[in-house]
């Protein structure tokens, strides 16, 4: 199977004032077309940073990430955004939901943004996928939690993106609705066919994947398949 | 923890603040300088007239009154004054002069100043002359050289700086020349057709009672029609003569400070729509309601008392500078000193309109919920319905007026200004709820994506459609009418038909004159562009009443007709037909010939609403001591500003041709070398006749407006510049919201040129709703003031509008697009760490 995400010796600072922070210290790996991996570690690890820096969201202080073989490091900000529309899907942990849009027209963002045609009826065919049909016309404040991350998920999944970029999916969920959102990022992520990336304290969650990518203090420790993919 | 919160927030309470600062020192700036003025006419009063008492009139006074005014038992002056021609025989320069011939030691108040000094008392020690100095300037006149007047020569003792009285303005047309009474008759001027004003000076011991004079004195100056000045009545003209000035200070001041509530209510409500979830967790914490109110509370009350001190000072430094401006069209020496009572005001006006305007949006901070904490409630445009906003929004409607009153001193003016502020508020808010519903209802599916977007999030949740449009709407509506009011004042003073007017004016020429002038004038090459007669009257009755019975009569101010309508006299002409200044405004001149019965004469439309008069009424004139009974049949419309002999009455043929007249005669010479060529020869061959070359006088009249302009332009840029300041406010208003869509859109794939597209067009329609209601506010308001404050016809340029227009719409789609700057510039993630922090 091909890569679809290779990070090579990847390096992130921030600089506050005079200090330097370093947040991410030479990390490498690989991830193939198809592949569930968690990313694992203490808070201020680096895990959401990392996870933006693969998905595109920023840039990369030193070493090199290639996603479906564009190295993110030579395109421009919006040839980045075009890159994040085509292959890409977002999930995150707050839900980050257009406040001022309804519920089918949040799923439609992405697809309007790329030209498609029938994005309403695509829209109203995710949030039955979601078992949302019922909330089209709400706003995310008139959601529940569970609600906006399963909008979130059908956005996501909206343009029929390659690689998808989950930051602590059921973070915000109790236990119950957590687990049906979980439910339904992999189940979907089956029936599409989709590179799933996911950011995770939970380890149970984490042990779902194929395979657990930890991190501590800024550097990869470790990386071991799971029982899912052995 | 007022102060604590607010440390934190020092750029946005600066926003707030400069609002404050630009509103009160315009405000204090155009109130110190109208006390300064006030100030200095009072002072000066006095020596403007420079007598307790001055009696006028076009003829002397019979032997009766003099030997009333001697029985006064004040000191006396007499001048003698008229317009003339003098003559350097030098270089033989000619000019146009207002002669004042004077005995007695006038004046008994100021001074006329000199160089030397000593010129002022010994001039009339001998046979010599006081010259203005700008015409020894213009003619190159030393003291001790000789000039002419009529047929006498004189000694010039000095230069003439500034006497009681003289403005700028007056002595460009004919610049004052002061020579001693006793060598009038050597000069051979004072004859018959000479238009000579007699001028009698008085001062009384000190407390006199000069109502008591003036009872004494009133059934003489009414019989043999003179007028009286005193230093009371001096105050008031003078205060008349700027009042289009002062009424237009008072409205940029009235302005200002609205615009600088719309900018603290503006940057008050971002201040706290940021603050919502801080709120909300204190209250979680068991913060009352009315202590989160206080929190912010003592926040913008403090920055306001800071602001408007701040504002007060600037203002105060401003007004300092003004009198550079202005020095050469006041007729007296303007001080501008530093006035507390505008500093006062002005301070305690920012702290009105900080509490009022902050308190609604501070009023809903009573009643955030705890439970905002853990669920964000949907609100969309809903009024509120908190009965305090309502309490408050009325408080201001009442404040608004107060200080429209307290500004403009007049019942009427604070109603229609408040009125049209208030209606403003209205329709502006109609128009944008209407806006935001016909957006919804017809909304163009089929219009591309950026295009969709742009539109619909003027109808969105937490759009700011409504705040934007009321704060620019109304900001646009103060702006532009402040523009139109402005053009209004400046095309009431500038002169039109600038090609082929006459540029040399000649009068008092004698009936038995005027065929030689004419011949010679066309002898001399240059074109009769027009003559006509003009013959001096008086009113006596207006529909048989004379002025007493009509001041019995009125029962109202409104219908008072004003004393100078009786007092002044009328030089009339006579003709039958219209010329290129006029036009009919009611009835058709020249059809109807004059047999016999009532005169049918025309009048000038403004001057017949002055004179409460209408088409049919009867006026009685004294044509020189015959009585003539005239009907009003004819209204014109008259264009003051042309160069050309105007009328507010006109007599048909076949009237007046018999009574004492002279003829005024309009010329144009092509170089300045024949315009003193022809003036040399008049001056020679007829020396009664007095001649203008008016091309320096409309370029004089051309600076000084441009300096009126100017202070007009000045006061005008604070409120221009606070309005600005609403501007900025009210699209950084959007900024929290704005910079969360446009990361989201970025982080899902948008580009750089979508979201820019987005935003511009958003903006777009918010710049141009805006634009456009406001300016259709200010033309609708332009005409209301215009018409009751100012009392002109409402004929504005459009031009300044147009640029206002695109201004507007610029300013908010460029303000607009500096929200998205950061956004666009920069990664989505690091905006997203930034705003989370």
């Amino acid at each position: 199977m091909s890569n679809i995400l290779s990070v090579r010796n990847l390096t992130k600072k921030y600089t506050s004032g005079n200090k330097e922070l370093i947040v991410l210290n030479d990390v490498s790996f690989e991830v193939e077309a198809g592949e569930s991996l968690a990313i694992v570690g203490p808070s201020g690890s680096g895990k959401t940073t990392l996870l933006g820096l693969c998905a595109g969201l920023d840039r990369a202080s030193e070493g090199n990430i290639f996603l479906k073989e564009n190295d993110l490091k030579l395109l421009t900000e919006d040839q980045r955004a075009s890159v994040r529309n085509e292959f890409v899907g977002f999930i995150f942990q707050n839900f980050q939901l257009l406040p001022t849009l309804s519920a089918i027209e949040n799923i439609m963002v992405p697809m309007e943004l790329r030209g498609i045609k029938n994005a309403q009826s695509k829209a109203v065919e995710l949030l039955s996928r979601v078992g949302l049909e019922n909330r089209a016309d709400h706003y995310p404040v008139q959601l529940s939690g569970g609600e906006q991350q399963r909008i979130s998920l059908a956005r996501a999944f909206a343009n029929e993106p390659d690689i998808l970029f989950a930051d602590e999916p059921t973070g915000n969920l109790d236990a119950d609705t957590g687990e049906k959102v979980e439910k339904l990022i992999f189940d979907l992520n089956k029936e599409k066919g989709t590179t799933l990336v996911l950011v995770t304290h939970d380890m149970e969650l984490a042990e779902k994947t194929d395979r657990i990518i930890r991190l501590k203090a800024g550097q990869l420790v470790n990386q071991y398949q799971t029982a899912v993919a052995s | 923890m007022a102060w604590r919160d607010a440390r934190q927030n020092k750029s946005k309470l600066a926003l707030f603040t400069s609002s404050i600062i630009l509103g009160i020192a315009s405000l204090v700036a155009i109130n110190s300088f109208k006390f300064s003025l006030q100030k200095d006419i009072d002072a000066q009063a006095k020596e403007l007239l420079g007598a307790d008492l001055l009696i006028r009139g076009n003829h002397e006074i019979s032997d009766s009154l003099n030997m009333v005014l001697d029985s006064l038992n004040g000191e006396r002056a007499y001048e003698k004054s008229f317009s003339s021609m003098v003559f350097f025989p030098k270089n033989g320069g000619t000019r146009l002069v207002n002669v004042r011939a004077l005995k007695g030691d006038f004046p008994f108040y100021g001074i006329i100043e000199t160089n030397p000094p000593e010129a002022a008392q010994s001039f009339t020690d001998s046979k010599s002359i006081l010259a203005d100095q700008t015409l020894m300037l213009q003619y190159e006149a030393f003291s001790s050289d000789v000039a002419k007047l009529g047929n006498a020569e004189f000694e010039i003792e000095g230069q003439l700086i500034q006497a009681p009285g003289q403005s700028g303005i007056a002595a460009t047309v004919a610049p004052p020349v002061y020579m001693p009474l006793e060598y009038l008759e050597e000069t051979g001027l004072e004859k018959r057709g000479s238009r000579i004003q007699y001028l009698h000076y008085f001062r009384f011991e000190e407390g006199r009672d000069i109502e008591e004079i003036l009872e004494t004195l009133d059934p003489y100056i009414e019989s043999e029609g003179l007028r009286i000045d005193t230093v009371e009545e001096r105050k008031e003209d003078l205060g008349r003569n700027f009042n289009n000035l002062a009424g237009f200070l008072n409205l940029v001041g009235f302005f200002a400070l609205l615009l600088g509530s719309v900018g603290v209510a503006s940057s008050v409500h971002i201040y706290i729509k940021e603050k919502l979830n801080s709120v909300a967790v204190l209250r979680c914490m068991g913060l009352k309601g009315f202590q989160a109110f206080l929190i912010f509370f003592i926040q913008i009350l403090g920055m306001g008392f800071i602001g408007s001190l701040i504002g007060a000072i600037l203002g105060s430094l401003v007004q300092l500078y003004l009198p550079l401006a202005v020095k050469d069209f006041l007729p007296f020496e303007a001080t501008f000193q530093f006035s507390l009572a505008a500093f006062i005001q002005g301070l305690f006006a920012g702290l009105v309109i900080t509490t009022m305007f902050s308190l609604i949006p501070l009023a809903g901070v009573r009643n955030i919920s705890p439970l905002k904490t853990i669920r964000a409630d949907y609100d969309g445009n809903k009024l509120n319905s908190d009965p305090l906003t309502w309490l408050i929004l009325s408080l201001i409607i009442v404040a608004v007026f107060l200080f429209g009153y307290w500004q403009m001193n007049e019942l009427l003016d604070a109603f229609v200004f408040s009125g049209f502020v208030v209606g403003s508020f209205l329709v502006l808010g109609l128009i944008s709820y209407l806006s935001i519903w016909s957006i919804k209802r017809f909304f163009p599916s089929g219009w591309s994506y950026v295009a969709r977007q742009g539109l619909a999030n003027l109808y969105r949740p937490n759009n700011q459609t409504l705040i934007l449009v009321l704060s620019i709407g109304l900001g646009t509506a103060l702006i532009s009418t402040l523009f139109f009011i402005q053009s209004l004042l400046v095309n009431q003073v500038t002169l039109s038909g600038k090609g082929e007017r006459p540029n040399m004016i000649l009068f008092d020429i004698q009936s038995d004159q005027i065929d030689d002038i004419v011949k010679s004038t066309d002898d001399f090459g240059l074109p009769i562009m027009q003559q006509v007669p003009v013959v001096t009257i008086r009113l006596k009755e207006i529909n048989g009443k004379s002025k007493l019975e009509l001041e019995k009569d009125s029962v109202d101010e409104e219908n008072e007709i004003p004393d100078w309508i009786f007092d002044r006299e009328y030089r009339v002409t006579y003709r039958d037909t219209l010329i290129d200044s006029e036009s009919d405004w009611k009835g058709t001149w020249g059809d109807k010939k004059y047999a016999s019965g009532l005169v049918p004469i025309s009048i000038e439309k403004d001057y017949a609403e002055r004179m409460n008069v209408e088409m049919g009424d009867t006026l009685t004139f004294n044509v020189q001591g015959a009585i003539m009974k005239a009907e009003v049949a004819h209204l014109r419309s008259v264009d003051w500003n042309r160069v050309q002999s105007n009328f507010l009455v006109v007599f048909p043929s076949g009237v007046l041709e018999e009574a004492p007249q002279f003829h005024v005669l309009m010329t144009k010479a092509e170089t300045p070398q024949k315009s003193a060529d022809y003036q040399r020869w008049l001056v020679s061959e007829f020396p009664n006749i007095s001649a203008i070359d008016i091309t320096l006088i409309l370029n004089t009249v051309d600076e000084i407006l441009s300096k009126v302009a100017f202070v007009i332009r000045f006061m005008a840029f604070f409120s221009i510049a606070t309005g600005l300041i609403v501007l900025i406010g009210s699209v950084i208003l959007s900024k929290l919201q704005k910079i969360k869509e446009s990361v989201l859109l970025r982080t899902l794939g948008a580009s750089r040129n979508k979201i820019l597209k987005i935003n511009l067009l958003e903006y777009f329609f918010l710049g141009n709703l805006s634009a456009l209601t406001g300016i259709a506010l200010s033309i609708l308001g332009s005409w209301t003031i215009s018409y009751f404050s100012f009392e002109m016809d409402f004929t504005p340029d459009y031009t300044p509008v147009v640029y206002i227009y695109f201004t507007i719409v610029f300013l908010t789609v460029l303000i607009g697009q500096a929200n998205n700057r950061t956004i666009l510039n920069n990664p989505p993630l690091e905006i997203l760490r930034k705003e989370a922090a």
